[in-house]
């Protein structure tokens, strides 16, 4: 690997989207909770869930703060470490990234108000909402930010004569093949994540004092979530297969280990691949890969042979699939253990190995997120836009990515290092039960 | 109006908005930083949090949405531009973040951490110096177009006189208008003892601001007469900005109407901005972006037209609605709620 300004502004890049992954998937995820907690202690009058959305409102500032500095470096870095791609794209895409900061925008001044306000209205429903313009703010970034990122995918919406970009239809563009099946499953999986992120937590306190009311209903809000915002997700990954097969066929068949154009194609999972190409150690599932591509057995899944070699993406990120499928199927398994347990009474929901694997899946989850983002991008390889520039051509000419990486990695590790710092200082050794007795002592009067 | 003059119009007051909102908000944390470490922070650090903390990203975004808005109506300065400031971009990009964050980590968090403060402090003078840059190079000089692409000439911006001055008016500027702006909340909140120290500090930026802003127009004359020329064309704005900043100054030393006296705080750095933008064109990155030579294609330019206006329709009653609930709420202001 030679470490050329293409190569560190590939690292660069995909160290700041990692970063920004994990707070950016939180951002979208989180305020639907703080709706749902606050909503339901409202209309319980129940102090416990109150506080709970406050709680969670409150680590969530911390968060958001992080997510909005890697946002505003990754929006720039576009330009500092791509300028020829950010020339050509900003032709025709300018326009999702042009609303994603009004959504934005409209979601910072709606918290900076949600946050400030707590005891502000007499009404506690209208305090409650203005949750919803801060969960419709964050989700429309998700939607604008992806559809971005789906034109990288599928480029439309424009022709390219003589490098110059003309009949521009930036609503085309916007809105290519890519756009519904990506927004669909960023936004479910975001859901997903802080759905389980938060549950991890509850059930962590549970394990460690024995539980209090106060967790065990935040752990079944949040698994109640998880499993339909799970259920959703698997859905959207279905779309993204079939929108793969039909559009950007050297993808799937990159993550599938997919080699032959054929029908009734077997689908592959974990297993490994050596130098030559030759695939051992796999569990194959006959006929499955047509059938997830099309519904039907019947189905011809196009092949890496139909592609030249220099236009095949890595097929390492059939790694990052298994890692990410295999997640999504132990949260799935999981939520639904937990409510099948707690809707039939003779059952003990509350057992240890359930709550440990609650435990575990937050972190996983997470681990979901980045492995999908990076079988979104490398198998997009050698495209920065499919089809019309490749990585190599829309890099800069700087010769300082070097010093920006050691900077930038450097920043990553302090805003880590303090983030989770923070977090933990806030919350150890300030019980909810505690704060419950302090801001609601006489419980929740009209 | 055309489209690139409109659009460069919209952008230009967007980068106005955050030169107001975002000096106030970098001199305030220096000013929290100062009262800190004198000892004086009971008086004064609840008043700069309490306007700092419910509006601190609204400041980023106007900045963000500024350097998208650029990229989207003119695409060619991402070429330019992105490739000229990857060092001084990262840099204020990092004092951005660890700015934004720490703000958020000492004031949601953990709470009285000295560290955590002295970084929101630093940092705020640190990013307008390093954000100025972008403004220096797009005065020409710093760029060199060869066959590999456009190389940035970092040696010469650091030993150029031009880039050092307007760096100063930079920090200077910051200083004074969030002094400005402190004292007319202060006076607001009825905190006599706030208003005293913002009020001297208000003052003593004030010369300074002006003695900067004639240094920089003075190498700007050595560095690009061309522009200067233009510049000289315009008299009439830097004068008035002059006459805005003479009626600031003794309305504040009278002690009279602080709220007039950050307006024309405000109208003189309206005029001296947009003086100086106005000036500054047809060229966006001198002598190589002009705003004619790299406006976006027009589809895309009417798109973003009706965008923003439909964003604005949505914007500005909510930020209406924000600055009701905390600017404007005496109550709140007062610190009764």
């Amino acid at each position: 690997m030679e470490l050329d300004s293409v190569m560190l502004s590939r690292i660069l890049t995909a160290s700041t989207l990692m970063f920004h992954a994990i707070f950016a998937t939180i951002g979208v995820g989180i305020p639907i909770f703080i709706m749902i907690a606050e909503f339901l202690g409202i209309k319980r009058k129940d102090a416990d869930l109150l506080v709970l959305a406050r709680r969670w409102a409150r680590g969530y500032t911390i968060t958001v703060a992080v997510g909005v500095v890697t946002g505003t470096a990754i929006g720039l870095q576009l330009s500092l470490l791509w300028p020829s791609f950010m020339q050509l794209a900003g032709q025709v895409i300018a326009l999702p990234l042009f609303m994603e900061t009004f959504a934005f925008f409209f979601e910072a001044i709606f918290l900076g108000i949600y946050l400030y306000t707590w005891d502000r209205f007499k009404n506690r429903w209208y305090h409650w909402l203005l949750t919803i313009p801060v969960v419709i703010g964050s989700t429309l970034s998700a939607f604008f930010i992806t559809s971005v990122n789906a034109f990288m995918n599928f480029p439309q919406g424009f022709d390219l004569v003589d490098g110059e970009t003309v009949n521009i239809e930036p609503l085309a563009a916007m809105f290519n093949p890519a756009t519904w099946p990506k927004v669909f499953h960023v936004v479910m999986s975001s859901y997903m994540t802080a759905a389980f992120i938060l549950a991890a937590i509850a059930a962590f306190a549970i394990l460690r004092k024995n539980g209090s009311d106060y967790h065990k209903k935040a752990l079944r809000i949040t698994m109640i979530a998880g499993l339909v915002f799970a259920s959703g997700t698997a859905l959207a990954g279905d779309l993204s297969a079939k929108y793969l097969a039909e559009y950007q066929p050297e993808k799937l068949a990159a993550a599938e280990w997919h080699f032959e154009t054929e029908t009734n194609a077997d689908l592959i999972l974990f297993g490994t691949i050596d130098e030559e190409g030759v695939v051992s150690n796999e569990l194959r599932i006959p006929g499955m890969l047509s059938f997830l591509s099309g519904n039907s057995f019947d189905t011809e899944v196009i092949g890496l042979n139909e592609f030249p070699e220099e236009e095949q993406p890595p097929l390492w990120i059939h790694y990052a699939f298994d890692i990410m499928v295999g997640i999504g199927m132990f949260s799935l398994l999981i939520s639904g253990a937990f409510i099948f347990l707690m809707l039939f009474k003779r059952f003990n929901e509350w057992n240890k190995p359930l709550l440990w694997s609650i435990v575990a899946s937050g972190p996983l989850a997470m681990v979901a997120i980045e492995c999908g983002w990076v079988l979104a991008e490398v198998g997009r390889q050698p495209w920065i836009m499919r089809g019309f520039m490749t990585v190599e051509e829309g890099a800069t000419t700087s010769g300082d990515v070097g010093i920006a990486l050691v900077m930038f990695i450097l920043l990553y590790i302090v805003l880590a290092v303090f983030c989770v710092t923070v977090l933990t200082k806030m919350f150890k050794n300030r019980p909810p039960e505690a704060e419950v007795e302090k801001r609601y002592p006489n419980g929740i009067k009209e | 109006m055309s489209l690139e003059v409109l659009g460069i119009s919209v952008l230009w007051v967007f980068l106005y908005g955050y030169l107001i909102i975002a000096s106030i908000d970098f001199g305030a944390g220096f000013f929290a930083y100062y009262a800190r470490i004198t000892k004086r922070e009971h008086i004064m650090s609840k008043l700069i949090s309490r306007y700092l903390s419910p509006v601190w990203e609204v400041t980023n975004v106007f900045f963000v949405f500024f350097f998208v808005g650029l990229i989207g109506f003119f695409p060619d300065t991402a070429y330019y531009l992105g490739t000229a400031l990857l060092l001084p971009g990262s840099v204020a990009i990092i004092l951005l973040s660890i700015r934004g964050a720490f703000y958020a980590f000492g004031n949601y968090g953990v709470s009285n951490n000295t560290f955590f403060l002295f970084l929101y402090g630093a940092t705020g003078l640190l990013i307008p110096a390093s954000l100025s840059t972008a403004l220096t190079i797009s005065e020409g000089g710093f760029l060199e177009e060869t066959e590999n692409g456009v190389q940035f000439l970092a040696g010469e911006l650091f030993t150029s006189f031009y880039s050092w001055s307007v760096v100063l008016l930079a920090i200077v500027s910051v200083l004074y208008i969030s002094a400005s702006f402190l004292t007319f909340y202060a006076h607001r909140a009825e905190d006599v003892d706030s208003r005293q120290i913002m009020r001297k500090f208000s003052l003593f930026w004030s010369a300074p601001t002006i003695l900067a802003s004639f240094l920089v127009f003075l190498s700007l004359q050595q560095h690009n007469p061309e522009h200067f020329e233009k510049a000289l064309d315009l008299w009439w704005m830097f004068g008035l900005s002059f006459i805005f900043f003479l009626i600031a100054t003794i309305l504040v030393y009278m002690k009279k109407n602080y709220g007039i006296a950050f307006i024309a705080v405000m109208l003189q750095f309206f005029f001296a901005f947009f003086g100086y933008g106005a000036s500054h064109l047809p060229y966006i990155v001198y002598p190589y972006v002009t705003i004619t030579g790299s406006v976006v294609n027009e589809t895309m330019g009417t798109a973003l037209v009706v965008v923003f206006i439909a964003g604005l329709l949505l914007l500005i009653p909510s930020l209406f609605l924000l600055m009701r609930l905390f600017l404007f709420d005496a109550d709140y202001v007062k610190g009764k709620k």
